[in-house]
C-alpha cells in the first residue's frame, strides 16, 4: 500500500507573492480551504496510508508537502533547498520530521535549489525533472546520483507552470499528461520520445488538471477538467475530481498538498 | 577573441541538453569547440562534454555563458597557480611557456590579460593597486622571487581567428605562395600597410642584405622615405653593405650599375664599417654629410627606430650593431610595442628572431625567393605568418609604387 505525507491546512494562507498565482488581495476562504484539504484527505486515505506532519505556524505554506523533498530509495530523503527564502523557513520542519521518522536525510549543495517531488516525478526507471523556475538544473544531476536511475531534464518556460508538477504528472511507467506550453521545444521532444502522451489544453491546466495524484488505477484531479479526464477514463482509470480553488489562489492543488514516501 | 571552457555534466543526451546549449551558442553568435566528450553507456550512466567557447566580444561571451549556464554548463572557476623565481634566471619547476597567442590569467576569479604576449616565456605576475598585472618575461629577465604562473589551470589561450574568406589571403589554399598573381598579392600587402597606420599601428620592416645586392635598396629607401616605415631590424650585413653602395656604388664589391666587379671592390664594405666607426656611427656620417643616400639614411631622416643586431660572421661591426644578443633581443622587444604590421624580405636569421618575438595578433608578410625561409618561420611557431615566395627585387619595386606612386 502506498504512504504518502500530508500536512494539515491549520495555518495556512496566503502572506507573500512567490509566483504567478499569488495575488494578497486574492485571499483564500480559509475554511473553504480546510473543508477542501479534508475532502482531498478523505479520498487519498481510502487508497493509502497517510502520515501527517505537523503545521508550523510560520510556514503558510507547508502544507504543500510535495515540496518537502524526494524519496531518492527506501528509508532516505533529499531534503529541498527552496529558492524563496519565504519557503526556505519550512526545511527544518521537514527534516525533523524525516529524522524522528527513521530517515537519511541528503542535503543539497547550497548553490543549487531543488524543490522535491514538485519538481522530480518517477516514471517508472526514470525520472522527469522540471527546471529553471524553482529547481535549478544542478539538482537533476545531484538527485540523479542518490537514485541511481537517469533524470530527464525538461525546461519550463511559462511561469504560471512553475513546478515540473503544474505541468505534467505520470500516468504510468510509459504515458505522461502534461500541458505542453509549459515547456521548451526540446523539453517536448524528449516527453513525446520517451512516452506516450495525453495532452492538456490550456483551460484545463489553468484548472491544475496536471496536478494531480495517481494511486493504482484512481485519479485524484482538480475539478473542472472534463476533457483530460475523458481521454484517462477511456484508458481505464477513475478520475476523481476534487475541489481545490482555494489552494489555486496560493499556486498548488491535489498533488502539491501530498508527497509520496513510498 | 574572448574564450571560456565549459563543461557538462548529466543525462545530457537523453535530455536534449547538449543541443540545447550547443544551439544556444551559436543563436548568441558563439563559435564552439567540443575538446572533450565521453558518453554514458547505459541509460542510467551520465555523460560529460568539455567545450570551449569563442566569442567576437567579451560581452557576447558573458551573455552567451549566462544563458547555457541556466542550462548545467559549468564554467571553469581555477585561478592560477603562483610560484616564486627560486634563483635570478630561473623560472620555477613546472613553469607556463606562453605562446604568441592572446593570453588571460585567472588571478582571484578575475581575467587578467598578460601583456607583452610573446612565445617561449613565462608569466610574471605582481600585484597593483587596482588588481593584478601580468606578463610575458623572458628567462634571462626572471629575477628571483618574482611570481610566476605554473601548470595550465587558469590561463585561457584566444586561438587565432580565421581569416576572412575577403582576404586576398584566403584564397592561397597554402600559407606559402608560389605559383600564384604576385601583383595582386603586393596589392593586398599595400593595402594591409595602408590600414595599418590608418589605425595608428606601426609597420615593421625587417630585411636581410640581398635587398642590397639585388640593387633593390632604392625602392626600400623610397618606401622609408615616404613615412611607411616606423621601424627597422636588420644586422651588421643590410647597413655595411646598403652604406657600401652609398660611398662605393658596389654591394660586396659589385658594381651595382653595371653588374661587374671592381678593383679591390672587396674591401669596401670593410673601408665602409672603418669610415662610420671613425665618425662614431651612422647618424653621425649623416649629420657630418658624409653619408648621403641608402636605406640607413633615409632611416635616419625620417627618424625610423632601428635595431641592427649582431652576429658572429660580422665584420666591424658597426658602431650601432648590438653585439649582446640578449641586449639585443631586449631591444627588439621594447621596439616591437605599437607593431601592427611586420614585413620580412630576404632573411631568415632575422625573421625567425622576429618571429619570436611577435604576437601572433600582427600581421606578418614573410618575402623570401626561397620558399624554406617561410616554412621555417612557421616551423617555429609564427603560425600567423603570410609567406610570399618572390624575388625581394620585384616585390620593393611593386609595393613602393603601390605606395607611393610610380617612381
Amino acid at each position: 500500500m502506498p504512504r504518502l505525507l500530508m500536512c494539515p491546512p491549520d495555518h495556512y494562507a496566503l502572506r507573500y507573492e512567490i509566483n504567478a498565482w499569488m495575488h494578497l488581495e486574492n485571499q483564500p476562504d480559509l475554511a473553504l480551504a480546510r473543508h477542501q484539504w479534508q475532502r482531498l484527505y478523505e479520498q487519498v486515505r481510502q487508497l493509502a496510508q497517510v502520515e501527517l506532519v505537523s503545521p508550523a505556524p510560520e510556514c503558510p505554506d507547508m502544507v504543500f508537502t510535495a515540496n518537502a523533498g524526494l524519496v531518492v530509495r527506501e528509508g532516505e530523503v533529499l531534503l529541498s533547498r527552496f529558492r524563496h527564502a519565504e519557503r526556505r523557513v519550512e526545511e527544518p520542519h521537514f527534516r525533523r520530521w524525516f529524522e524522528e521518522h527513521g530517515y537519511i536525510v541528503h542535503i543539497m549543495p547550497d548553490d543549487c535549489p531543488f524543490e522535491g517531488e514538485g519538481d522530480i516525478l518517477r516514471a517508472g526507471e526514470r525520472y522527469l525533472g522540471g527546471y529553471r523556475k524553482r529547481t535549478q538544473i544542478c539538482a537533476h544531476r545531484v538527485a540523479s546520483e542518490y537514485l541511481g536511475h537517469e533524470v530527464l531534464s525538461l525546461e519550463l518556460v511559462d511561469d504560471r507552470w512553475y513546478h515540473l508538477d503544474t505541468a505534467l504528472f505520470v500516468l504510468d511507467e510509459r504515458t505522461v499528461v502534461y500541458y505542453p506550453g509549459a515547456f521548451d521545444s526540446y523539453a517536448r521532444r524528449v516527453i513525446e520520445e520517451h512516452f506516450d502522451t495525453l495532452h492538456v489544453v490550456e483551460e484545463e491546466a489553468m484548472h491544475f488538471a496536471c496536478n494531480s495524484v495517481v494511486i493504482g488505477q484512481t485519479v485524484l484531479m482538480p475539478e473542472g477538467c472534463p476533457l483530460i479526464t475523458a481521454l484517462i477514463e477511456r484508458r481505464g482509470y477513475r478520475v476523481i475530481p476534487i475541489p481545490m480553488s482555494e489552494f489555486i489562489k496560493s499556486g498548488g492543488a491535489c498533488k502539491c498538498l501530498a508527497m509520496f514516501l513510498e | 577573441m574572448p574564450t571560456e571552457i565549459i563543461t557538462l555534466d548529466g543525462h545530457i543526451i537523453d535530455s536534449l541538453t547538449l543541443s540545447k546549449v550547443l544551439d544556444i551558442l551559436v543563436s548568441a553568435g558563439v563559435d564552439y569547440e567540443i575538446r572533450r566528450f565521453e558518453i554514458g553507456r547505459t541509460h542510467d550512466e551520465t555523460s560529460h562534454a568539455e567545450i570551449l567557447v569563442r566569442a567576437p566580444d567579451e560581452e557576447t561571451l558573458q551573455r552567451a555563458l549566462h544563458e547555457v549556464q541556466q542550462h548545467g554548463a559549468i564554467i571553469s572557476q581555477e585561478n592560477a597557480e603562483l610560484q616564486p623565481a627560486p634563483q635570478d634566471g630561473v623560472f620555477p619547476d613546472g613553469f607556463y611557456s606562453t605562446t604568441n597567442l592572446e593570453t588571460f590569467v585567472r588571478i582571484e576569479g578575475n581575467w587578467v590579460p598578460v601583456e607583452r604576449i610573446e612565445m617561449d616565456c613565462g608569466i610574471r605576475v605582481t600585484p597593483t593597486d587596482s588588481g593584478w598585472r601580468a606578463e610575458c618575461v623572458p628567462l634571462h629577465r626572471a629575477r628571483k622571487g618574482d611570481l610566476f604562473v605554473v601548470g595550465t589551470a587558469g590561463v585561457r589561450v584566444t586561438p587565432m581567428p580565421r581569416r576572412g574568406a575577403e582576404s586576398v589571403f584566403h584564397f592561397m589554399g597554402s600559407e606559402v605562395s608560389i605559383e600564384k598573381p604576385k601583383t595582386r598579392i603586393v596589392q593586398a600587402v599595400a593595402r594591409t600597410i595602408r590600414d595599418t597606420k590608418a589605425r595608428g599601428q606601426k609597420v615593421l620592416f625587417v630585411g636581410g642584405p640581398a635587398i642590397v645586392h639585388t640593387g633593390a635598396a632604392p625602392f626600400l629607401e623610397r618606401i622609408i622615405r615616404a613615412g611607411w616605415i616606423d621601424v627597422l631590424f636588420a644586422g651588421n650585413a643590410l647597413a655595411t653593405h646598403d652604406i657600401e653602395y652609398a660611398l662605393y656604388g658596389t654591394s660586396l664589391g659589385i658594381a651595382l650599375d653595371t653588374g661587374t666587379p671592381e678593383t679591390h671592390g672587396h674591401e669596401h664594405h670593410l673601408r665602409a664599417i672603418n669610415t662610420i666607426r671613425a665618425l662614431g656611427g651612422i647618424r653621425q656620417a649623416v649629420e657630418k654629410g658624409v653619408l648621403k643616400g641608402g636605406i640607413m639614411h633615409a632611416c635616419v631622416v625620417a627618424r625610423v627606430h632601428y635595431v641592427l643586431a649582431g652576429s658572429i660572421r660580422d665584420d666591424g661591426p658597426l658602431p650601432d650593431v648590438i653585439t649582446d644578443v640578449m641586449q639585443a633581443q631586449d631591444a627588439m622587444r621594447e621596439a616591437i610595442q605599437g607593431v601592427g604590421l611586420a614585413l620580412m624580405v630576404a632573411t631568415t636569421l632575422h625573421s625567425i628572431a622576429t618571429g619570436n618575438l611577435l604576437p601572433a595578433s600582427v600581421t606578418t608578410f614573410c618575402v623570401d625567393a626561397d620558399a624554406d625561409t617561410v616554412i621555417k618561420l612557421t616551423d617555429r611557431g609564427s603560425h600567423q605568418a603570410f609567406g610570399i615566395v618572390t624575388d625581394c627585387a620585384f616585390f620593393l619595386k611593386e609595393l613602393a609604387e603601390q605606395l607611393c606612386g610610380e617612381g
